[in-house]
């Protein structure tokens, strides 16, 4: 961050989300810490605090993984337990890093960091190459739709910042990555520890063209990211202000999970199957001519139609899918298992349900992507494709074209807890 | 074209969206309300979130009786200004009546004594959802909370068992005596509410800005003269320019020297600054874990 800030300069900054993901010992934290530390988002308090306890635990450099281990057991293991948020920024953008624990229990936690994230940081060892873990993460990239990925190889200093070994971890992962699906890959030598391509360019890694870390995660094109497409407005809240000055205004409440609606717009409410215009898009600012994802507005609608918490305001031209039996992959996120043919509570947008699991198709290796049929034993941290029917329809797009209303959570019943975090295919 | 909105316009649609979400998923929500100016930005958020209705729900605020004037008076103004209802849980009242004790000594606060009146309080009102203007930025404990944060029936938070939140979707659900707590503007930084604050012309008391104060030195920190706070014989009191960067209880939030008067000049000064705002504050000084062992207990 400079040291004189320009006012004017903030209101063109962008939002991103990243999520962070690493084996144990990969140095994940290590990196995260170096990112804050070298954009100098660190403050002096939270910097003399680490560098105490570091001392006194005889470590031999300041431990940066510390600023994110901020639960007790997580200081006293030594081992990232939650996701934890951290928060930096440049004059270009904000970051909001989704920091998830690398170890196999927890996987649940990676999967809920990178729900929301437009870019994966992928960390491998330089001396260890892709793992099992390496592989694991780039599935649930994959599978949550993560539009970028990048591949740190870290602890390059452990190996002589050997270009060799950097190509043929690239092409290891490649080969491997074909069979997934994502778009944006990319390689990174650095060294999180001494801090080489974090932020400055490392001048021991003269066979490296590519940017930083840093420098790619200010400039990824992330605008795109979001369905501008397909229009799609789940009703959050009827807004009815009960006063004279307001006295017959009904305004639907919600975020723009899709699309962009313009007023005079000819939509549809959903299940109704009614169609009339959009008569205008308020804010507590003005009123305004047209709405994206993912603004928070107030619709307002020409005719007077019945239409509540749960429904959708759509296109007619342009229709989700309404159905009740959906195919889903689910990543399942609790000791208790998967129970076939068991009554669950679901939420898919701002609509509330019930569903009966029908079927468990097959269960995937996530270490080999390999289809097992037999397998339909459900796990924490499994990984299936399963057929599940609504006590209501649903109205919904593939994730794969929308990550707002091709995703819903499954719920527990009897203990409330979040089971099942499950993409429509 | 690109469709494209900046950090704070995100920022802000996320915590509408949080807020609009309490509103439709629990009977009973609430605003946790403290004269801060995280609870200041969330209540305008709230404001724009049911617009042009009024705020649905009332504002609690808990109240140390170790106020700054000018934080009371602030709040009287703005509950008048939104026509919104406002709780007032007193921590005097529960020491009145032998609920609570308290502390002894020079460092005596009334910081802790705050978790009982809060629970209380979101007892006899059965809030269901208290939301509060917390900040994952402010403190390693609160880097690790969920937006939509379950209390069991004692209003205890179990930090390593916490429910997944993916995407947006927040699951509400609670069985029979808990509660949620949930923070709208957990992804804000002080830096952001700073920024939106000026973007948005917002008015906060005027504590947050500099002005000239009487104050005395205790473990590097300023703290203001006030009734409720015993001095050591050392501790001499002089006058300062000073600004609050956070406002709680007047007995553990320090002031910093600082000549801004204006906004412009608070974000400048956030954005150069190299101490968090809660260096500040003596609660959070008491143990590494401070916070984290307050939060269980079922602090803000």
């Amino acid at each position: 961050m400079e040291d004189t800030f320009d006012s004017a300069e903030y209101l063109n900054m962008e939002l991103m989300r990243f999520t962070t993901a690493g084996s144990v010992d990969d140095g994940k934290s290590t990196l995260i810490g170096r990112l804050l530390y070298d954009s100098k988002s660190i403050y002096e308090d939270q910097y003399e605090a680490i560098r105490k306890t570091s001392e006194q635990k005889g470590e031999e450099y300041v431990n940066l993984a510390l600023l994110t281990d901020g639960l007790r057991a997580e200081r006293e293991q030594g081992i990232t337990i939650d996701v934890a948020y951290r928060y930096f920024s440049t004059p270009r953008r904000k970051f909001i890093i989704a920091d998830t624990p690398g170890h196999i229990q927890y996987t649940r936690n990676m999967v809920t960091g990178a729900s929301s994230a437009n870019l994966a940081l992928i960390l491998v060892d330089a001396r260890h190459g892709v793992a099992e873990q390496t592989r694991r993460h780039a599935i649930i990239a994959s599978l949550l739709q993560i539009p970028h990925v990048v591949i740190c190889v870290n602890k390059m200093d452990l190996v002589n910042f050997d270009k060799k070994v950097f190509e043929d971890i690239e092409n290891d992962f490649r080969k491997f990555a074909s069979k997934l699906d994502v778009k944006d890959v990319r390689f990174i030598p650095i060294s999180a520890l001494m801090g080489d391509n974090v932020v400055d360019r490392s001048t021991k890694t003269p066979w490296y063209e590519g940017p930083t870390l840093l420098y790619l995660l200010e400039t990824v094109h992330i605008a795109s990211d979001s369905n501008h497409i397909d229009c799609r407005f789940p009703v959050q809240y009827v807004i009815r202000p009960q006063s004279s000055e307001y006295h017959d205004y009904r305004g639907y409440a919600g975020r723009i999970a899709g699309g962009v609606f313009k007023k005079g717009d000819k939509v549809m409410a959903l299940p109704s199957g009614f169609t009339t215009r959009i008569k205008s898009i308020d804010t507590y600012d003005g009123s305004l001519n047209e709405a994206f994802a993912p603004m928070s507005v107030t619709i307002t609608l020409e005719d007077e139609i019945d239409i509540s918490r749960g429904d959708m305001i759509v296109r007619e031209n342009n229709l989700p899918t309404s159905g009740q039996d959906l195919e889903v992959m689910v990543c399942w996120l609790t000791d208790k298992p998967l129970q076939l043919g068991g009554k669950y509570s679901i939420k898919h947008t701002t609509r509330n349900a019930r569903c009966v699991i029908k079927e468990v198709k097959y269960k995937l290796n996530i270490n080999t992507l390999h289809r097992n049929e037999e397998d339909s034993s459900i796990g924490l941290n499994d990984i299936a494709r399963i057929s599940i029917r609504t006590t209501t329809p649903l109205f919904y797009d593939s994730y794969r074209r929308n990550r707002n209303t091709g995703s819903l959570i499954i719920i527990d019943e009897a203990t409330n807890v979040t089971v099942g975090a499950a993409m429509i295919i | 074209m690109d469709y494209n909105l900046n950090h704070l316009k995100e920022l802000e649609a996320e915590s509408i969206y949080v807020i609009r979400e309490v509103a439709a998923e629990f009977q009973n929500p609430a605003i946790l309300f403290s004269g801060g100016k995280d609870s200041i930005l969330l209540t305008h958020l709230a404001r724009k979130a049911f617009f042009p209705a009024k705020i649905p729900f009332p504002l609690v605020h808990i109240d140390t009786g170790h106020n700054f004037e000018e934080t009371i008076t602030f709040r009287d103004e703005l509950v008048e200004e939104i026509g919104a209802r406002l709780i007032v849980g007193s921590v005097q009242d529960a020491i009145n009546a032998g609920r609570s004790t308290e502390e002894k000594g020079i460092n005596a606060s009334r910081n802790g004594l705050q978790t009982l009146t809060l629970l209380e309080t979101i007892e006899a009102n059965k809030i269901d959802a208290a939301m509060g203007g917390a900040r994952r930025d402010e403190e390693k404990a609160r880097a690790k909370e969920r937006f939509f944060s379950h209390r069991d029936e004692f209003g205890q938070w179990d930090p390593k068992n916490q429910r997944p939140e993916l995407w947006n979707i927040f699951n509400a659900r609670k069985g029979f005596g808990e509660h949620f707590r949930v923070f709208p503007i957990s992804n804000w930084t002080e830096l952001d509410v700073w920024q939106y604050i000026h973007m948005e012309g917002i008015k906060l008391p005027n504590l947050y800005f500099s002005h000239k104060r009487s104050v005395f030195l205790r473990d590097d920190v300023w703290y203001a003269e006030t009734e409720f706070m015993e001095r050591k014989d050392t501790e001499v009191l002089v006058d300062k320019i000073v600004r609050f960067r956070t406002i709680g209880d007047a007995t553990c939030t320090g002031a910093t020297l600082s000549e801004a008067g204006t906004l412009e000049e608070i974000i400048q000064e956030v954005a150069s600054s190299r101490v968090t705002e809660r260096g500040g504050r003596s609660d959070d000084k008491r143990s590494e874990t401070a916070m984290e062992d307050r939060k269980k207990a079922g602090y803000f």
